[in-house]
């Protein structure tokens, strides 16, 4: 079993330490998305000020989970890999074909290690700076809770590794429409909007209106953030929360699924009409 | 049976075209003008375990056609491939499990890698065992002089000192047939020499089978024993190097340097190409004329200061036999 997996291993850890190394990166992103916190964080609170009646969810609970957001931003598929990209621009796809690998375990392998060793860093350090220095400095109101209790904390790590699996197999379904578009830029423009409103990236998804409310739930892109948010302060528990997970490893398999299909299809017509 | 069998091999491309211009431009949304291009044309061979074949060809011969098809990258419009029992594009994990390929313009190391860690990670994509990888490694690293590129991010590399990290990467998995498409374009000339010993030294000791594709007419020289002249997607020879040669130019060169300024000569069967000074050039036909009777008779009527005889340049002979096949680049 090990020896099988080998190659898909040795892919995720290349890539991950390589991606890890990009610091300045790193450092720059994290100090725009505790910008892009702050502002949003200010603009929730306006907004519950401002408001008549009571809100689907608590100040205390958005601010958690715009942090948390912010924390995990890497996670939203924002685009097609870039190394895919870069092959499709200069016509190498092909070439990956020499390889004696599954194509697509291949690129799931690294477009996991990708987004998983740009949040690592970034989550670290937000979480150090919203839940443990804000308080420090008296901004405690406006910080990072902790989880709701240990079911919570470790249902949510498991739902959160769930999330860099359903986030790889959408990122997969781009790889694919960049191969067969021959390029990323038309799949990256229709992808990023679509990933940011529809998990809750924009405003929690408890903020839509309530007829919409339980079908945006159970689409595919509500396990980036959504759900696993919910189970970090509590709102999902129990088998509720077990349930989020479950449809977070369903909706997973089923793009998996599409995207081998896909990928298997595209290869199979770039055989035919050269790379 | 030959380790490599390739039979009717056909493959045609078909390609948009548009008229020239912005109302082509605007045609060509609503029409497309679908041209085929036969890239192969029923191209048939075998080849042998530890064989050494040069592909050679004007540019878009299709010769690379070939190879990616071998490769299992390309699936032929008909005809069929065989190598060692499977159809590289039907079976294409357990194909490229065996064979080794190098393309000259592509790097298939990756660039923000180190080299050893671009090897190490090929050993787990290939699944190779790791002693065994080890005492590959160690081998391939002495053989082509990469000691000290091994910690260098691949970027960083020289093409030359690429072109020779690619060619051990291409053989940590220790495959019995290897393709290189091109392998020594761009190179400098101690790379292209390196190049060279090391692709003769793995197919006379290891018996790695090679199927190589150049424009260097220097490479098929040093290298292949039987080559392929392959021109409009068809094959115009398939014959030893030597055999080819010989049919190519029928021709001798002889330089001769005179103690004094040239004598005026009027041999049968021999022409005067240059004569200068003290210096002179003929050029005849061996079958007809022998080298040894035609010195010594030169020798023997005037005082001869230096003598030597040349085959014309392989070059030469190439570019005639293209044009007589009418195989110029299209």
């Amino acid at each position: 079993m090990a020896a099988v997996a080998s190659p898909y291993l040795a892919a995720f850890a290349a890539r991950f330490q390589l991606v890890l190394q990009y610091r300045a990166a790193a450092l720059a992103g994290f100090a725009t998305q505790c910008w892009w916190g702050a502002i949003k964080i200010m603009v929730l609170a306006a907004f519950f000020y401002g408001a008549a009646r009571s809100q689907p969810m608590s100040l205390e609970h958005a601010i958690t989970y715009t942090w948390l957001g912010q924390a995990f931003l890497i996670f939203l598929p924002w685009n097609a890999d870039p190394d895919v990209a870069e092959m499709v621009r200069t016509g190498a796809v092909a070439y990956d074909r020499l390889r004696p690998v599954d194509t697509y375990g291949w690129w799931y392998a690294r477009a996991v290690a990708w987004s998983a060793a740009r949040v690592a860093p970034r989550a670290v350090l937000m979480f150090i700076v919203a839940a443990g220095l804000m308080p420090l400095f008296g901004l405690g109101a406006w910080s990072l809770k902790a989880p709701a209790g240990l079911e919570a904390t470790v249902l949510f790590a498991v739902s959160m590794i769930g999330v860099a699996l359903l986030s790889a197999s959408i990122v997969l379904l781009i790889n694919v429409v960049a191969v067969a578009s021959m390029t990323d830029r038309g799949a990256n423009l229709l992808i990023a909007p679509f990933s940011n409103l529809l998990s809750g990236g924009i405003v929690p998804l408890a903020f839509f209106p309530g007829w919409i409310r339980p079908g945006l739930r159970l689409q595919p892109f509500a396990g980036l953030f959504d759900t696993p948010f919910r189970i970090y302060f509590g709102e999902l528990s129990g088998w509720a929360a077990l349930g989020g997970v479950a449809l977070q490893v369903g909706w997973t398999l089923a793009l998996v699924l599409l995207g081998r299909w896909a990928l298997g299809r595209t290869m199979r017509r770039l055989q035919v009409q050269g790379g | 049976m030959p380790q490599i069998v390739v039979s009717d091999l056909t493959k045609h491309y078909r390609i948009a075209e548009r008229d020239a211009g912005a109302f082509g431009a605007i045609k060509g949304l609503f029409h497309r003008r679908m041209r085929t291009v036969e890239a192969l044309d029923r191209v048939s061979f075998s080849l042998e375990a530890g064989e050494l074949l040069g592909f050679i060809g004007p540019n878009g011969a299709g010769k690379s056609t070939t190879i990616k098809i071998l490769s299992g990258i390309l699936r032929p419009t008909s005809g069929e491939v065989v190598v060692e029992g499977l159809v590289p594009y039907e079976d294409r994990i357990r194909h490229v499990a065996r064979i080794g390929v190098v393309f000259g313009q592509r790097t298939q190391l990756w660039w923000d890698l180190p080299v050893i860690e671009g090897f190490d990670l090929l050993a787990a994509i290939y699944r190779v065992d790791p002693a065994r990888y080890r005492a590959t490694r160690d081998e391939l690293v002495a053989l082509l002089k990469l000691e000290r590129l091994l910690d260098q991010p691949v970027r960083q590399l020289s093409l030359g000192q690429r072109m020779r990290a690619e060619i051990a990467a291409a053989l940590l998995h220790e495959p019995k047939i290897l393709f290189l498409d091109e392998p020594t374009i761009g190179l400098d000339a101690p790379a292209k020499l390196a190049v060279r010993e090391v692709v003769q030294r793995l197919n006379r000791e290891k018996g790695v089978t090679v199927l190589l594709t150049t424009h260097d007419m220097h490479d098929i020289e040093a290298l292949a024993e039987r080559v392929i002249v392959i021109g409009h997607g068809r094959i115009l020879a398939d014959s030893p190097f030597e055999q080819l040669r010989a049919e190519g130019l029928a021709e001798r060169r002889v330089y001769i340097e005179f103690a004094e300024d040239a004598p005026d000569l009027v041999l049968a069967g021999v022409e005067v190409r240059a004569r200068e000074g003290r210096s002179l050039e003929l050029a005849f036909d061996p079958a007809k004329t022998s080298a040894p009777a035609l010195i010594a008779k030169i020798a023997a009527a005037h005082a001869v200061a230096d003598i030597h005889v040349e085959q014309p340049a392989i070059e030469e002979v190439i570019a005639r036999f293209y044009d007589r096949h009418g195989a110029g680049e299209a």
